[in-house]
Order: structure tokens, then C-alpha cells, then sequence
């Protein structure tokens, strides 16, 4: 028995039950971690020697006849963006290279809490600027259906430990899509819980105000699972929201969509999109009607103006957000010989430790907040923010949830749009609005495009708290399309997966 | 060639702007659970958050929150009832996380005054904002000749202090005052501070740094209503030096204009040893601080039946405090300036609670203690003796233990370090004589020693019964009764 290729929920249950131990099954995963990840680059750091004693300490509290939650004795993969105490968190960026955090996130706790195994940490964009892994300081991810192709970003490195079988679950951030779109391209499932529902305190921050930790899994199940376990309150965050998690895996187990509303929004399709996902995206509208929803369109139209604001938001948050990056107190420190005096070793050390990605960042939000530029840049796009906001309040209004292709494009080649940001953040198009709003969505995947047999994401967007409509919605195609499809879609990858 | 302030104001009338910063006493800091206590080893009470670790994040101190507003209102301000942080974006390496965390165009508080008395005239302290922020690291700049980052050879930073929350004090700019504005620069900030002491919201010790002054001066010329160019010196970190600033940013200004020159809007540092300020930087350079709402905290919105708590709570202002211990006390007018100037209040008031009569602490802490510190330069509050025990030397005067002289050796030897008055008593061994047995001697021994002294007392010429009293006071190092060896003496010759 491959135990790489169990479900979480599954191996939750063989745990229980005894019929395997916690330390096989992160061997399992290691062992498939060593034999795969020289060509996926999945991870940036692997914690092998500490997965397999927490591993151990599980099989000894279960021995021992303690009651465990249900994801003791699973393996996770967390992005490198989550702070690990004394495992290495760079965040994807040379300016952190060697840095060991002496503190753990929030949802690192609640992981180590709920008995998971951390078998390390994933690869990413830098500071989780980036729609492909490309923008890592340590090397791109390849997307276990083709390495020729992207994982997607910024959690690409999540995306594809899961789609090759290196982790059943892995964490990610999602600021712009970082979850959704790879969950999308590296046909798994992946969602951005309501913002403030799950905690940002140890998330290395790129946009406060949108970054939104959550969970990847190959089945809705497993990540409802993930999702549940990671969220709630934290009195350490002030953005987190005190309420209780919504039933998010009971929705996951109830998949039913009969008599649910579902609008179809009208600005994000069409011109731009590829025609292999606007089909299997208009597939996924037919099963869902067939499975008795009561299908719309609905008209967003201020998500035109999105990407945009998107774009002096984002950058202007991480322009402060990243200004503590200065040698001084951790991290890398370039020129200090003596010669150079603070402010040049500051200098210095910026420009070698950050890419250019992120440097490109950090210029257009330090230019946005700037005195005489803020009412007209940053000042706008929070107007525009409002209208988007507005424009999902009407929709929910008609309709329960929402839903849209999760990308205009399947995951396009390693190096195709790296001169090109323009087209770079072109795949964020669907994702973004949700993000900017701060409510919950979920990538699942919804069959493979014609031309070119890679897998489509079906995005469904919730009201923020609702996020259990999520998976009640992507659960019931789930099961639907499983049943057309004969088997779950990562079966019929051709490249690692298989 | 420095003018007089008072001539300087029959050519230009002075504007005055206050900013004062404020350490709350808060236990905890202001987004993380560390200790604010003064004096830690370096780099002790700090956390992930206070340093700005990646992935930290702040969560806001209530209690800030509510002394702010207590402030707020003792100052007669409007509280917001919804109002946001800021980001003040700027590099230095005493700033975790190079930005502070301060209130822009949304303060807590804003529109107040506070009344201060200046030579029997009232002036009103119009008050522009309150607001709360973030303290930052301090710097130690070593080697290089001014203590400045540029120039040093290394830097060390101590973020014990990262964190702490600190209140700004803004005033509106301040008119009219003419040759007092000096004065009132300095009546304004002893005021608030006696003010923030008795809301019991910070130790106010400029010493320590807890409250420290950034004053702002310009000249313009006389009656033509106009403001001039302002200055900002900083490094105001005592009363006396608000005063000295002011008068010097005065004279210095003066002088510029009289040559015909502007003066350049800048940051100025004030020198305590010279009392003169010099240039810092130019504001035209001054950074843009990109100011922007603080996105990792949600915005602050005091509801209004808890401002009304707070206002609840608010104790006795200075004013009336003033009013009420002088009529206890029964001070004349001069006797209470005289404490007040001294800023001797709240250490007689506490010297009495102790015990001690409002007479004795009075004499004590404007006679003796004053002199002292004096001669150390200090200021009374920073003497190293407590009203405790300045209120058990005046128990053991008393109760005849000490006489006066006793009593300022003790003060001596308190003040050194020796220990509490009772102490320094028993280790000096320092109690008046009192037995008339030794007493005898000693006079015995001192009119023999003195023959022409004893002649001159039998002729009628009392005024030689010091020499004979200095001489037995002398004999016993200080410790006789001088009233018990005098009628000793007068008993003996007469």
C-alpha cells in the first residue's frame, strides 16, 4: 500500500485505527520526497529528522491511549512564508537566507496542536509576489502534470508538494490568488478562507490588509480538514475575527447543492481567456444545474478595475511592510567591511537581497504613498476597492455563492511570461476581486483543457463567514465530475503525478 | 552678539509651539506583553513584536488607550469617537521595523487647552492634538566626535524601550506672549507635566526621558501679525531648558533677521551646557513619511459611555490642587510661588503625608535640600532622598533626637548613599547629648578654656555666651542641645 497516495481523511483513519503508524506514514512521504523533488523543487527545506520524532511522539501518545485529533499523524507541507521556531523561513528571499525564526506562527501551533507532522517548508515567490514560483530566490517549482510548466503562484511550491504526492495537505497565503490559482493550475484544491478568519500572526506579511493564510488537499474533504484546524481566533492578530470557524467540514461531507443560488459572473470570462477553460468551465455550470442548483448570471462591473487597484494596494502595503529588511537585527548583511556605514550596508544589502520583482514593488507603492501621489493612487484604488466590495454585496444579495474560471489560462510554460509582468499578473484576473473584498473562495478542479490536457480550476466565491457554502458547492462537483471522470483528475497526470 | 530677549520683543513678536512626548506608565507595551520597567539589561524585554520580527504583528494595549483619553480630556479635548493608526515610513536602525506606528490625520484627541499661570496672568494653551504611537529603540553612537550616528565607529541598539507607549502633546501655536513667551514655554510644560502626574499616567521624569520637549520658535516682525519661519530644537530634556530654548531660538532668530537674513526652517539640537542650540537638518530635505492607515489594526473606536467612565475617574486638576493646599497649608501668595517655582509641590505634599508638618517639610525641601541640589546641578526631584525620609529627619528634630545641624548631616550622609535616616544615626552616631552629666563637663572644660569669655559673661556682656556655646558644640561634634548648654552656662557665670 502507497500511503503517498491516501487522502488525508484516509490516513487519518488508518491512524486510528492502528493499521499504521505516524512515523510510516511521514516515512512514506519522505521517502517520496527524495525520490521526486529533485525534479519538482517542491521544497526548500525538508524536515525529516524533525517530522519523524514529532511523528514518533503521536505514535507514543496514541500507544499510550490518548484521544487525538483528526490530523494527528498527517503530514503537512507549510509555505515558506509561515514562520517555523529553529526551521529555516527565507520566504523565498536571499535577505533571509540562514535566518531561523525563534518563534512559531499562530497556525504552526494550532498544526503541531492538532498533531500534524511539519514535513517542511515549500517553495515560493519571493514574499509571495509572483503567479509562478519563478520569482524565488531558490528556483523555480515545476508542475508535477508537465515540468515544463508553472505551478502557479505564490504558493506554487504547496501546490505541487500536494499534486505529486509529496504531502496529502500543505498550507498557503493567498494575497491576489497565491492559493487558488496554483490549486487550479496543479489540478488540486484550494481556498482563501474569509480574511481574518484564519490568522496572519507569523505570516510574513507582503499586503496586510489582503494577505489570507489557508489550506491545499487533494479532495475537498481533506482540505476542509486543514481549513478547520487552522483557523479561528487569534487573540495575537487584531485583524482576526472572534467568532466561531464556519462548518466547514461538515459542508465538505454534505455536498449538496440542491436549491443553492449560483451566479455566474459575467466580467470574468471572455476576451483573454482560453477556450479549453472556458469549456470545461461551462461543463462545470451544466453539472451543477444538474445537480439542482439554480444557476444565474450576475454582473460584477466594477471588477474591470480590480487588477488595477490590485496593483497600488498591494505594493504600497508591501513597500512599508518590507522596509524592516535592513541588516540590521537578522537576515542577510551585504557590505559590512568597516568601510560602509549603516545606511550604505542598508543600501546594499536590499539591493542584493531582494529581486527584482519584489524591488519592482516596492518602488511603485513607495511612489503611491508618496506626499502629492497618495489621494490619486493608493487614495483611488481604496475607492475602487469600496465599489468591489459593493458589487459583491448586491450579487450576494441574488445569489448564494458566486463562480468564475479560478484562471484565464492553464499553467503556461517556465520562462514564458518572466520579461513580461503585465502578463504575469494577468493570471491573478479572477482571483483578485475576492481578495480586495476580504470574503472566502475555493479553487477545485473541474476536468482538463482540450489543447493542451491541463487541469482547469472552477472558482466559487462565498460571503465572508459563509466559507462553508465553499465546500458544499466544490464537494458536490467534486463528486460529480469524479463520477463522470471515473476517477479523481489527478489520476490521469501524465508527468509525476502518475 | 546675542541680543536681550526683552529688546529682542520691541522688534519681533514671538510664536511658540510646543511637542511633547509622554511614556505612558503602562505595565505592558503598546502592541506586545513586554515589560516597560526603566533600566533593564540592554535588549531584556523584548519579543518578536517589539523588535518587528517577520510575521509579528501588533495588538493594541487598552490601558493606552484609556490614558490617552483621560489625557484627552483633562486637556479639554474632543475624543474621536472612530479614528485609525498610521504608518510613518522612515529607515533607522533604532526602528524595528522602519516604520512607527503612530496617528496621522485621525488623532485620539484634539481641540483642547490647558490654562497656565505666568506672573499673575493667565494664558491659554490652545492644544491642536493628542495622539498615541509607538516608542522607538535607542541608539548608542560610539566613537566620532558629536555622539551622532555619522562619524561613529560602531553603533549599538537597545530595543527595551522599542514599544513603549508614548503620547504627543501638540500645542496650538502660541501668540502674543511677548517677551514671557520663555517663560511660558516653561510654565506650559511644568504645568502639563504636573498635570500627567496627578492622572497618574506616566512618571513624567525628563531626566529618565519619560517626557521630553520639541519646541518650535519664530519671529516675526513686531505687529505685523505674520508668522516667520519656524525652527524645531530638540533635545529639550529639563524645565529650565524649555525656558533657555526658547530664549536662546529668540535671540539667535533676532540676530538673523537684524542682518537682514531668513532664517531657515530646520531641526535644531539645544545643548544643555551652553544653552544655545545648533543645526540639525534642514526640513526642505525632510523625509516624506508616506503616511498611510495602519492595515494590521483595526480602527479604534471608544464608545462613548466608556469616555464618560473615564471622565468619571479624572482626579483634582493642578489649579485646584494649588488652591487647596495653600489655604491647608496657610501659604501667602509669595510662600506658595516660592514652592511652586522650586517645583517643590508634590514632594512637600508627599513629605507631609509622610508626617511631617507642612512648616517643617517646607523649610527642609526649600532650605537645605534646595542648596544641595544646587551645588550637584539637579533638580530637587532628582535628589536621591524620598519624602519618607525627609519626613523622618523632621520626626527625629522633633523629638529632640537631632537638633538642626544633626539633621543636615544626616541629609548628607542619606543623600550619599548611607542608608535611611534612622540608620545614618546609629551608624554616626549622631543623637544630641542630652545627658547634663557630660553636658557639665563639656561646659566645665569650655570656660576654662575661656577665661576673658567668662569675665566678659560676668560683666553683663551676654553676647560671649556663643563663644562658650560653640565651644561645647564644637567639643561634642554637633551633638549638644545649644539651648540646654546656654542656660548650663548662664546657670554656672550667673
Amino acid at each position: 500500500m502507497d500511503l503517498t497516495r491516501s487522502t488525508a481523511a484516509e490516513l487519518s483513519d488508518l491512524l486510528k485505527a492502528k493499521q499504521v503508524s505516524a512515523r510510516e506514514v511521514a516515512q512514506a512521504h519522505l521517502d517520496r520526497i527524495a525520490a521526486v523533488d529533485g525534479e519538482v523543487h517542491a521544497f526548500l527545506h525538508v524536515a525529516a529528522d524533525a517530522a519523524l520524532a514529532q511523528a514518533a511522539g503521536i505514535d507514543a501518545r496514541r500507544a499510550a491511549g490518548e484521544e487525538l485529533p483528526a490530523l494527528a499523524g498527517v503530514p503537512v507541507a507549510v509555505k515558506d512564508v509561515f514562520v517555523t521556531e529553529g526551521m529555516p523561513t527565507t520566504c523565498g528571499s536571499r535577505i533571509l537566507d540562514g535566518w531561523r525564526p525563534p518563534y512559531d506562527s499562530t497556525i504552526v501551533t494550532r498544526l503541531k496542536a492538532n498533531g500534524a507532522t511539519i514535513l517542511g517548508k515549500t517553495n515560493m515567490d519571493e514574499f509571495a509576489m509572483g503567479s509562478s514560483t519563478e520569482n524565488s530566490a531558490y528556483g523555480p517549482t515545476h508542475n508535477p502534470w508537465d515540468l515544463t510548466k508553472i505551478p502557479g503562484g505564490s504558493s506554487g511550491g504547496s501546490a505541487a508538494a500536494v499534486a505529486a504526492y509529496q504531502a496529502p495537505l500543505a498550507t498557503g497565503s493567498d494575497t491576489g490568488g497565491s492559493i487558488r490559482q496554483p490549486a487550479a493550475v496543479c489540478g488540486i484544491v484550494g481556498t482563501k478562507p474569509t480574511y481574518g478568519g484564519s490568522s496572519r500572526y507569523g505570516v510574513i506579511a507582503f499586503a496586510s490588509s489582503l494577505d489570507t493564510p489557508g489550506p491545499f488537499g487533494r479532495t475537498v474533504l481533506d482540505t476542509a480538514l486543514l481549513h478547520e484546524a487552522m483557523s479561528g481566533h487569534d487573540p495575537m492578530d487584531s485583524t482576526s475575527i472572534d467568532a466561531p470557524v464556519p462548518p466547514v467540514v461538515a459542508a465538505a461531507r454534505a455536498a449538496d447543492v440542491s436549491g443553492m443560488r449560483i451566479g455566474v459572473v459575467t466580467e470574468l470570462s471572455g476576451d483573454g481567456y482560453q477556450p479549453g477553460v472556458l469549456s470545461k468551465f461551462a461543463e462545470a455550470v451544466e453539472l451543477l444545474e444538474h445537480l439542482g442548483a439554480k444557476v444565474s448570471e450576475v454582473s460584477c462591473p466594477h471588477f474591470k478595475y480590480a487588477l488595477p487597484a490590485y496593483y497600488l494596494i498591494a505594493p504600497s502595503e508591501c513597500s512599508s511592510n518590507l522596509a524592516r529588511f535592513d541588516a540590521m537585527r537578522y537576515g542577510l548583511r551585504a557590505g559590512d567591511d568597516g568601510r560602509l556605514d549603516a545606511e550604505q550596508v542598508m543600501s546594499l544589502t536590499r539591493e542584493q537581497g531582494f529581486g527584482a520583482e519584489v524591488k519592482r514593488r516596492i518602488i511603485l507603492g513607495t511612489y503611491a504613498l508618496s506626499s502629492g501621489y497618495y489621494d490619486a493612487y493608493y487614495g483611488k484604488a481604496q475607492q475602487v476597492r469600496t465599489l468591489i466590495i459593493r458589487d459583491f454585496d448586491a450579487a450576494f444579495g441574488q445569489v448564494d455563492v458566486l463562480i468564475s474560471p479560478a484562471t484565464p489560462t492553464t499553467a503556461f510554460g517556465i520562462g514564458e511570461r518572466a520579461d513580461d509582468p503585465m502578463a504575469m499578473y494577468l493570471a491573478d484576473l479572477c482571483t483578485i476581486p475576492s481578495d480586495l473584498a476580504g470574503n472566502a473562495a475555493i479553487s477545485v478542479p473541474c476536468g482538463l483543457a482540450e489543447e493542451d490536457g491541463l487541469p482547469v480550476g472552477l472558482q466559487v466565491m462565498a460571503p465572508a463567514m459563509a466559507d462553508d457554502r465553499l465546500y458544499r458547492v466544490a464537494a458536490a462537483a467534486e463528486a460529480g465530475f469524479t463520477a463522470r471522470w471515473g476517477q479523481p483528475l489527478l489520476n490521469h497526470a501524465k508527468g509525476l503525478g502518475a | 552678539m546675542t541680543s536681550m530677549t526683552s529688546a529682542v520683543t520691541e522688534r519681533y513678536d514671538p510664536v511658540i509651539g510646543l511637542e511633547t512626548h509622554v511614556e505612558l506608565g503602562t505595565r505592558t507595551k503598546m502592541f506586545c506583553a513586554c515589560t516597560t520597567v526603566f533600566g533593564g539589561e540592554p535588549n531584556s524585554q523584548v519579543c518578536p513584536v517589539c523588535l518587528g520580527l517577520p510575521g509579528s504583528l501588533p495588538v493594541v494595549n487598552k490601558l493606552a488607550i484609556e490614558y490617552t483619553i483621560k489625557i484627552g480630556l483633562a486637556l479639554n479635548c474632543s475624543i474621536a469617537s472612530w479614528c485609525r493608526f498610521a504608518r510613518k515610513n522612515y529607515f533607522y536602525p533604532d526602528m524595528p521595523k522602519n516604520f512607527q506606528i503612530s496617528q496621522y490625520d485621525e488623532p485620539l484627541c484634539s481641540d483642547g487647552y490647558l490654562d497656565v499661570q505666568v506672573e499673575g496672568r493667565t494664558v491659554r494653551v490652545g492644544i491642536e492634538r493628542v495622539h498615541l504611537e509607538e516608542d522607538t529603540g535607542k541608539s548608542l553612537h560610539v566613537g566620532g566626535a558629536t555622539g551622532r550616528i555619522h562619524g561613529a565607529d560602531y553603533s549599538l541598539v537597545d530595543y527595551n524601550r522599542a514599544g513603549i507607549p508614548l503620547v504627543e502633546i501638540v500645542t496650538k501655536p502660541v501668540e502674543g506672549t511677548g517677551a514671557l513667551a520663555p517663560v511660558v514655554a516653561r510654565v506650559y510644560v511644568t504645568e502639563l507635566r504636573d498635570l500627567l502626574r496627578s492622572l497618574d499616567v506616566s512618571d513624567v521624569r525628563m531626566e529618565e526621558g519619560s517626557m521630553r520637549c520639541d519646541v518650535n520658535t519664530s519671529l516675526s516682525p513686531a505687529g505685523s501679525g505674520s508668522w516667520g519661519t519656524r525652527t524645531e530644537t530638540k533635545n529639550v530634556n529639563s524645565l529650565r531648558s524649555v525656558e533657555r530654548a526658547v530664549r536662546s531660538e529668540m535671540d539667535r532668530q533676532a540676530d538673523v533677521l537684524d542682518a537682514g537674513q531668513l532664517v531657515t526652517l530646520e531641526t535644531r539640537h539645544f545643548h544643555e551646557d551652553s544653552g544655545t542650540t545648533t543645526s540639525g537638518r534642514s526640513k526642505e530635505e525632510a523625509q516624506d513619511y508616506r503616511y498611510f492607515p495602519e492595515p494590521d489594526l483595526v480602527p479604534l473606536a471608544p464608545p462613548a459611555d466608556w469616555v464618560e467612565q473615564i471622565r468619571a475617574t479624572l482626579p483634582e486638576a493642578p489649579a485646584a490642587r494649588r488652591a487647596r493646599l495653600q489655604a491647608d497649608w496657610a501659604l501667602s501668595d509669595l510662600d506658595m510661588a516660592a514652592l511652586t517655582n522650586a517645583d517643590a509641590l508634590h514632594l512637600v505634599e508627599a513629605t507631609v503625608t509622610a508626617g511631617a508638618s507642612p512648616a517643617d517639610a517646607r523649610k527642609w525641601w526649600l532650605g537645605e535640600l534646595a542648596r544641595r541640589a544646587n551645588e550637584a546641578g539637579t533638580e530637587l526631584a532628582a535628589l536621591k532622598i524620598t519624602p519618607e525620609q525627609v519626613a523622618r529627619v523632621a520626626a527625629l528634630v522633633s523629638d529632640g533626637t537631632l537638633n538642626d545641624s544633626l539633621a543636615r548631616q544626616v541629609f548628607e550622609a542619606v543623600l550619599a548613599g548611607q542608608g535611611d535616616p534612622d540608620q545614618v544615626v546609629a551608624a554616626r552616631g549622631l543623637a544630641v547629648v542630652s545627658d547634663d552629666g557630660a553636658l557639665t563637663a563639656a561646659v566645665d572644660q569650655a570656660m576654662t578654656a575661656n577665661p576673658d569669655a567668662v569675665a566678659s559673661i560676668a560683666a553683663g556682656r551676654t553676647g560671649a555666651i556663643g563663644v562658650l556655646v560653640g565651644a561645647v558644640m564644637k567639643a561634642t561634634r554637633g551633638k549638644a542641645d545649644p539651648a540646654r548648654v546656654r542656660s548650663l552656662i548662664e546657670e554656672r557665670v550667673g
